[in-house]
């Protein structure tokens, strides 16, 4: 199977490169290596449901955007996203359906921000691929 | 390896330069105070790099400086400050300030002895950890309403104090007297609101903490004195910052800053340096946002401590006022302030940034309160779990970083290295062994937080103290500690 993400070390904070053949992949992937370092996911149920509507300039801000969107949900709601259906993607504008539900106790690490240092999107002979640095 | 250390000059053995021709566009030239064992940590992540980033931003004076504590961050370094001339196109930069805006340190002082409660510091522990709210999204007794909530941007501390959670003694011992001037509630979006409704009163996780310590050396007994402090004496150290409600109003306003940067032709390298002039409209509302987010911090901080003194209350069956636990001084290390300085013989009203740095003012000055007057100001240096925490005082020959020094121990290990290379059961058995109880609310954050995870803030504090940026008054050793 392919890898989804990877964690990237970083001295105070801890960031992710997703990968994905689609630009729906990729954001899946990004939102579910957040989550994973967030909480532990297995388990989480699909029983809340949000829709997300979002614009950017460029498509790693609106990747950017798309994760800081999903943690301010979470940090408002508790609720832990962990599967996405994506009604439009273009490089300025998402629509999306994420659920989840809550994990009071599987917490690991509290991000508190999605931030844009060395955030970086690329297509590569495998698809597409992004960076996101979190603030822990 | 940086690609910024073949660059670097020696200025003396506790300051180096990165030369504005290191990178093209910088503005000014990097200062790193650092000694040469200090370097070699500096020298593995990207923080050199940042500084020199850090110099692209317009306006700014002197130099982009870096504390020994300095790491990597994103988009400053952690341990950075950097001033800009407001008269000059000077720019305000959000994450020039961080995500917990306001995050600072609080130190109170008691009348026991570490003879005195020796035998009960894993009961007091227990006791402050199941008495203040901590961990990750920890929600407080202390909910507030909307209305209420404006008040607490706009009062800071005085709030707590209205409440009957701390007394006016402790507004002398804060910076800014617990509430800085200019807070604007308007401009705070309801995302924020939302987020700090349920957090007043609350530590957080990560590297926040509250730590139950000793005195145990003194190198400026007269200051110490001034300060009330004395060897032996049991003190108390609180660390944490604005919560989510900080981290909301970043987040909103570095997403508005990247529109700037092309509204106002400004050009830097790494988007989260995203700025805008400090006259602008769009900065104006963020230093309102910002100023309402240091003042829930010190609020938070100030209703922290009332805990901690409900706690030990309780514990001892005796008033705080009769353990003597007075405030020593509260002062923020993630902050911009509108500041008057020298520059060049003329006084400039400046925008300084401290991205994890302190504020450091001398003896004399006007903004300090009465009664440091004398002695300059109280700087709290706090370190890892397992070493030591410092109190040093602010010297006039900070005037070199715009009365600024570093902020901590500074990490060196990443938190994923961290939790790869400790294991969190034998370290907490080792800091038993060493005399010190942790309390956490997760593994994650023992691990995460281990000693070795920082530099030794010893060697830290050496530096600012040869530099004189401000001066060793005493060091103290950990005790109990409650983690996030």
């Amino acid at each position: 199977m392919a890898k989804k993400y990877e964690i990237l070390s970083h001295t105070a904070d801890i960031g992710i490169r997703a990968f994905g053949k689609t630009a729906e992949e990729l954001f899946t992937n990004a939102a579910c290596g957040m989550f994973d370092i967030l909480a532990d996911t297995k388990g989480i149920k699909l029983k809340e449901k949000i829709s997300v509507k979002l614009k950017a300039a460029k498509f790693d801000e609106l990747l950017a955007e798309w994760l800081r969107e999903l943690l301010y949900q979470y940090n408002t709601t508790g609720i832990i996203f962990v599967e996405f259906a994506f009604q439009k993607i273009t490089p300025t504008e998402i629509q999306a359906i994420a659920q989840g539900s809550k994990a009071p106790n599987k917490i690991k690490t509290e991000i508190k921000a999605v931030t844009y240092h060395d955030l970086e999107f690329k297509l590569t002979d495998d698809g597409l691929q992004a960076q996101v640095i979190f603030d822990v | 390896m940086s690609e910024f250390a073949d660059q670097l000059v020696k200025i003396d053995d506790y300051r180096w330069k990165i030369p504005k021709s290191a990178k093209s566009g910088m503005r000014v030239d990097g200062i790193i105070y650092a000694d040469e064992k200090l370097l070699k940590d500096i020298f593995q992540d990207k923080a050199l790099e940042q500084v020199a980033n850090v110099a692209f931003l317009p306006g700014i004076v002197k130099a982009s400086m870096a504390m020994p504590d300095i790491h990597w961050g994103y988009g400053f370094p952690i341990g950075g400050v950097a001033a800009t001339d407001v008269e000059n196109g000077g720019v305000v930069s959000p994450g020039g300030v961080g995500f917990d805006i306001g995050c600072g340190i609080r130190l109170m002082r008691t009348n026991f002895r570490y003879e005195d409660i020796k035998v009960k510091i894993r009961d007091l522990t227990y006791a402050l950890f199941n008495n203040v709210p901590s961990g990750i999204g920890s929600q407080g007794d202390i909910k507030v309403s909307e209305k209420e909530e404006s008040q607490i941007m706009l009062k800071g501390s005085k709030w707590a104090v209205s409440k009957g959670y701390g007394v006016e003694a402790d507004l002398e011992a804060t910076e800014e007297n617990g509430a800085i001037a200019g807070a604007d509630p308007s401009c705070v979006s309801d995302r924020a609101y939302e987020r700090g409704k349920k957090q007043s009163g609350t530590l957080g996780s990560g590297n926040h903490f509250l730590e139950i310590q000793e005195v145990e050396t003194i190198y400026d007994a007269e200051t110490a004195d001034a300060f009330g402090i004395s060897k032996g004496m049991i003190t108390i150290m609180i660390h944490s910052g604005s919560r989510g409600f900080g981290y909301q109003v970043c987040d909103d306003y570095v997403k508005g800053m990247i529109s700037c940067l092309q509204k106002y032709g400004i050009s830097v390298p790494d988007r989260q340096l995203a700025c805008a002039p400090v006259d602008s409209p769009e900065a104006k509302s963020y230093l309102g946002a910002m100023r309402a987010a240091a003042n829930y911090a010190w609020n938070n901080r100030q209703c922290l401590m009332h805990l901690v003194r409900m706690t030990f209350e309780k514990f001892f069956a005796m008033s705080w006022q009769k353990m003597g636990m007075d405030l020593v001084y509260d002062v923020a290390h993630n902050i911009a302030k509108l500041e008057k300085h020298k520059i060049s013989g003329k006084e400039k009203m400046l925008c300084v940034h401290r991205k994890g740095a302190t504020r450091a003012f001398p003896p004399g000055h006007p903004e300090l309160s009465a009664r440091y007057q004398q002695t300059g100001q109280p700087v709290i240096i706090p370190g890892d779990m397992g070493r030591n925490s410092y109190l040093l005082v602010g010297t006039e020959k900070a005037a070199e970083t715009f009365y600024s020094t570093c902020h901590g121990a500074g990490r060196v290990k990443s938190r994923t290295a961290a939790a790869k290379a400790f294991n969190a059961v034998k370290l907490v058995s080792d800091l038993e062994k060493k005399g010190i109880f942790v309390k956490a609310t997760g593994r994650a954050t023992i691990v995460e937080e281990a000693p070795l995870a920082y530099k030794d803030v010893n060697d830290v504090v050496n530096v600012v103290h040869n530099a004189g940026i401000s001066k060793k008054v005493c060091r103290m050793r950990p005790l109990g500690v409650v983690k996030g």
